[in-house]
């Protein structure tokens, strides 16, 4: 079963009391940051930590995600030449373009060959945060099958774009549209911008709630405190979860009785139906809210 | 692996290690260590840092850390990034 991304924690790569803490704030993701939240005098020191600190602490709970630095910059190649061998579950590709995220693959692929890793185990998620790059994001996620996933860095492209960055997020709206719809018809996962401001709960639950709506499926945290909000969020309601199974139940029902297309409460239900009950079911199963077998817990 | 210059790596925040070292003769390898955990890891914390040094082939170091109860493996990455930075 594919891991969760509702959450995805963002944890400065250079200090070691939150690479101790990481594993247990309750993220479905944690990314080791590698880039920003790392000045560039101890780009050296934060990679070493990170290695480190991946062979030693068990972060089994969570999926370990490091940010490298820019493939054009010189931190970028050693960055995946060192974590890589520590055998990560993901990189996070800043400034995703389609040449890099192939130099990735082909790097991966090799380093996996020399340490006898599993080929294609180390999987990738393209930082969507320049306006090239957002055009071009379906061919950026077809450039390798390791790619799991599109995170949106509002920031950066919106800087890019030459425009403000609102807390309403207006600027962003075509952006979180074409990731979303980019990454639904690939059927990979579509992560949205970290919200900034940490101390805005109610803020941050309506950004949440904007993206979850545009059909985003997870969203990008800088502060712990932000996980439980957009868990909220992103966990199907106990109405979505009843809907769905009594249309999962109808469908058996009209299976059994070789029923191709049927009706419940008056209304037809078809294929994009039934997928989206299957989708919330699912989650709701993964979440722990129902049992695997579909009863309601 | 020759040290030529003093190099430092870390913090003195908590959980992280301050590692200084600088160049000694072949052969010589001093350890100065003060730890908020001392009385019960001061020997481990030693070793750590010490099988780093021989690890990386170091031939004559002093090293002087100052602990604010760092895990091993930010001990030893905080003293491979130090030596890193002296050769």
């Amino acid at each position: 079963m594919q891991a969760l991304r509702r959450s995805m924690l963002f944890m400065p790569g250079n200090s070691p009391r939150m690479l101790q803490d990481a594993a247990i704030l309750g993220a479905d993701s944690i990314i080791l940051d590698l880039e920003d939240a790392v000045s560039l005098t101890e780009k050296d020191s934060a990679r070493i930590l990170v290695r480190e600190a991946i062979k030693t602490i068990d972060y089994s709970a969570v999926e370990v995600v490091v940010r490298v630095n820019p493939l054009d910059t010189e931190f970028g190649a050693p960055d995946i030449e060192v974590i890589a061998r520590v055998r990560p579950n993901t990189l996070l590709i800043p400034k995703a373009n389609e040449e890099e995220i192939r130099l990735v693959d082909k790097t991966l692929t090799k380093i996996e060959a020399e340490e006898g890793f599993p080929s294609g185990g180390i999987k990738i998620i393209a930082l969507i945060e320049t306006a090239l790059g957002l055009e071009n994001v379906y061919n950026v996620i077809k450039a390798s099958p390791r790619t799991v996933g599109v995170l949106l860095g509002g920031e950066d492209l919106t800087a890019d774009l030459g425009i403000e960055r609102t807390k309403e997020g207006e600027e962003i709206f075509y952006a979180r549209n074409k990731v979303a719809t980019v990454c639904r018809a690939l059927k990979v996962d579509a992560i949205d911008t970290p919200f900034t401001d940490t101390n805005d709960h109610e803020g941050l639950k309506k950004d949440t709630a904007r993206g979850k709506g545009l059909g985003l499926t997870g969203k990008a945290a800088i502060n712990p405190r932000q996980i439980e909000t957009i868990h909220s969020v992103f966990a199907p309601t106990q109405n979505e979860l009843k809907w769905a199974l009594r249309i999962l139940e109808a469908m058996e029902e009209a299976e059994k009785e070789g029923q191709g297309v049927f009706s419940l409460d008056g209304k037809m239900i078809d294929a994009p139906v039934i997928n989206r009950a299957r989708r919330i079911v699912d989650q709701g199963v993964r979440l722990g809210l129902i049992s695997g077998e579909g009863g309601a817990k | 692996m020759k040290i030529t210059k003093v190099a430092k790596a870390g913090t003195l925040e908590s959980n992280d290690i301050l590692i200084m070292v600088s160049p000694k003769d072949q052969g010589i390898i001093e350890l100065d260590l003060e730890s908020i955990v001392m009385q019960q890891f001061g020997e481990v914390i030693k070793q750590v840092i010490l099988h780093k040094v021989q690890e990386m082939g170091v031939e004559g170091v002093s090293i002087k850390a100052q602990d604010r109860g760092a895990l091993d493996c930010t001990i030893a990455a905080r003293v491979e990034t130090a030596l890193n930075r002296a050769i």
